[in-house]
């Protein structure tokens, strides 16, 4: 098993410092039932003073932080079943985005998104949830699927961005982001999306055009990664931590620019500090955004999202 | 400023930005020393090697339209500053020497025009404004052009030339590559010709939304395309570069374009092209019409 101690922020310190300080007096039996109901409000208090009010490095450190909840601990704590598909039929199965079908309770349901692993093998084996195309190319054969069969879609994103590789650029790297983007406006089910930690760039957005967009609290959603940002325009990656100041990337700035449609608050201040009390959360949201997109009837429902995403943008005309 | 008027006022600066505006160029491929009125007159492609000058969008306009029928739509369009973004330099600031340096408004030039007397919806990319970056007005001026487009029967035709997303506009500019995409989805479903040029370098968001959405891909020789530029795959990844990488010629082997069409040849393969496609459409149109009614395309377009 990992060290979980260099797993932790600087900044998150001292709650798992009061938390392995209650811990150990719970295993010494040094404290009665009412102290340590006291010792856990107090904790709780902790929780929301140091997730609260933090720069827009320190959620960058929190949407990528090793132990945040991946895509495979959603599906693991909100389906009754799952059954994964792959391949792309044209070229191979790139496990940076894994796709399936789902059963939520009684609701059955397409589910995809990027995979970063919840470990080092694992994140190695996922490609640390940067896809190439035949990622791209499989989910869109899913799409398809979800539309030929009725079924809602629900998309997880988490992505530093699209793989950056020689062999992925011979296989059309844009064109399968650019084919995601283009079929996405001609899919005729309901379309979920929910960015969950990093929605890096067009390998993030090749998943995310939907009717619906949620952002968790600490996720960030931006148009190159803080480091690359900093590396091009300040010349040096050491700027990351401004670069990400400015380039306004939290879940806050993105629902001001109207580009989502809800920030999901995280339970217990971080997702990581609670994983089945997020996935819970998460799952009731689901089950609720599905069944009213449901009422909304499929053509207009198509013109919606085309009139949503068209809509998007800032600029000034004389 | 509409175009026509730019020109009259002799404020088409391009030939001194893009080709060094002497009597003499020296071609930065071959070294071959050109006589700049009759490089002109090549559409700035070098006679002795191919070599493709860059040239701005108004050079385009004067090679691929019939004359004087090139009329500039939306062009009073330009970016905001809504994230306030300042790096070295303010985002305003980068945006004032821009609009000076090109005369234009933002990084692309849209209208209408003719072509072989086809009517077209045009939009061209301007490389000299900010590295031809996307952001909102961008994104807004090609949703323009392909509603052009669809409300006037039109072929649509966009020349790009971009490093890709605004970095300024950040999610904004992200938006835009699923904004041009549901403009493009539309257009297509209208069932009217999208015809891609790329030119170089057509690279990151550009390249991964319309610029490869194109019913027929046409690449000018040797420009730079793919979605990662060279530089950043060689530094993150370590991997050794194959022998023109991301050039148009490696693009045509690997099955990504439809074509490689020398800047000379471009308007005589668009005409053969738009001729083609185009000679079924009214009959299309009126099928799709029929059979979709509302359902495909939509009230908006
Ligand atoms: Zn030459």
């Amino acid at each position: 098993m990992e060290n979980q101690d260099n797993k932790i922020l600087d900044f998150e310190k001292p709650v798992y410092e009061m938390q392995n300080r209650i811990e150990q007096l719970k295993r010494e039996g040094s404290v009665n039932a009412g102290e340590l109901g006291r010792l856990m409000e107090k904790l709780n208090e902790l929780e929301g003073q140091v997730y609260k009010d933090l720069s827009a490095w320190e959620r960058v450190q929190l949407a990528r932080h090793p132990l945040r909840p991946t895509i495979l601990d959603y599906i693991d704590a909100i389906c009754d079943e799952f059954e994964e598909l792959h391949g792309d039929r044209l070229f191979g199965d790139d496990p940076a985005v894994i796709a399936g079908i789902g059963r939520i309770d009684k609701l059955r349901l397409m589910i995809y998104g990027h995979a970063k692993g919840r470990n080092t093998q694992e994140r190695i084996r996922h490609n640390f949830g940067m896809a190439k195309p035949e990622g791209f190319r499989k989910i869109l054969r899913v799409m398809r699927m979800a539309e030929k069969f009725r079924l809602p879609v629900l998309s997880f994103i988490d992505t530093p961005g699209a793989y950056p590789g020689v062999g992925a650029e011979e296989r059309g790297q844009p064109e399968a982001i650019a084919e995601n983007l283009k079929q996405a406006f001609n899919i005729k089910t309901p379309i979920l999306v929910i960015v969950i930690g990093e929605g890096g760039s067009g390998g993030a957005l090749a998943l995310a055009v939907g009717d619906r967009t949620f952002m968790m609290e600490h996720a960030i959603y931006s148009v190159i990664s803080p480091e690359g940002c900093a590396a091009i325009l300040w010349k040096s990656r050491e700027k990351a931590p401004e670069a990400a100041a400015s380039l306004r990337l939290t879940a806050a700035d993105c629902l001001e620019f109207g580009v989502i449609d809800g920030i999901l608050r995280e339970v217990h201040g971080a997702a990581h500090r609670d994983p089945q009390g997020n996935a819970a959360m998460i799952k009731e949201k689901i089950l609720d955004e599905v069944e009213a997109l449901g009422r909304i009837n499929p053509d207009s429902m198509l013109r919606q999202r085309e009139e949503k995403f068209l809509a998007m943008g800032i600029f000034e005309e004389d | 400023m509409n175009w026509l008027k730019r020109a009259k006022q002799g404020i088409k600066t391009w030939r001194k930005k893009e080709v060094p505006d002497g009597l003499w160029e020296k071609c930065p491929s071959c070294g071959e020393i050109l006589y700049h009125k009759e490089l002109i007159r090549l559409t700035s492609v070098c006679p002795k090697c191919d070599f493709h000058f860059r040239i701005n969008p108004s050079a385009y306009i004067d090679i691929l339209t019939d004359q004087s029928t090139f009329v500039e739509t939306d062009g009073g369009i330009r970016s905001a500053d809504p994230l306030q973004f300042r790096d070295s330099k303010k985002y305003t600031e980068r945006i004032r020497i821009s609009r000076r340096k090109t005369g234009r408004n933002s990084a692309i030039l849209t209208g209408t025009a003719k072509l072989n007397a086809h009517p077209v919806s045009l939009a061209i990319m301007d490389f000299s404004f900010m590295g031809g970056s996307m952001g909102s007005a961008v994104g807004e001026k090609i949703i323009r052009a392909a509603r052009q487009a669809i409300s006037g029967r039109m072929p649509l035709v966009i020349i790009s030339a971009s490093g890709g997303a605004r970095m300024q506009e950040s999610i904004l500019s992200l938006m835009q590559m699923a904004k041009t995409s549901a403009a493009i989805a539309a257009v297509s479903r209208a069932s009217l010709p999208y015809i891609s040029i790329l030119t170089n370098p057509t690279t990151g968001g550009v390249a991964a939304s319309f610029a490869f959405q194109g019913d027929i891909i046409i690449a000018e020789p040797k420009a730079l395309i793919g979605f990662t530029g060279p530089r950043v795959i060689r530094e993150t990844v370590g991997e050794e570069l194959p022998a023109g990488f991301q050039r148009s010629e490696f693009l045509l082997e690997h099955g990504m374009i439809d074509m490689i069409t020398s800047r000379r040849e471009l308007k005589k393969t668009l005409g053969f092209i738009l001729d083609s496609l185009m000679c079924g459409v009214s009959t299309r149109v009126e099928e799709n019409y029929q059979e979709n009614d509302r359902k495909t395309i939509s009230l908006i377009w």
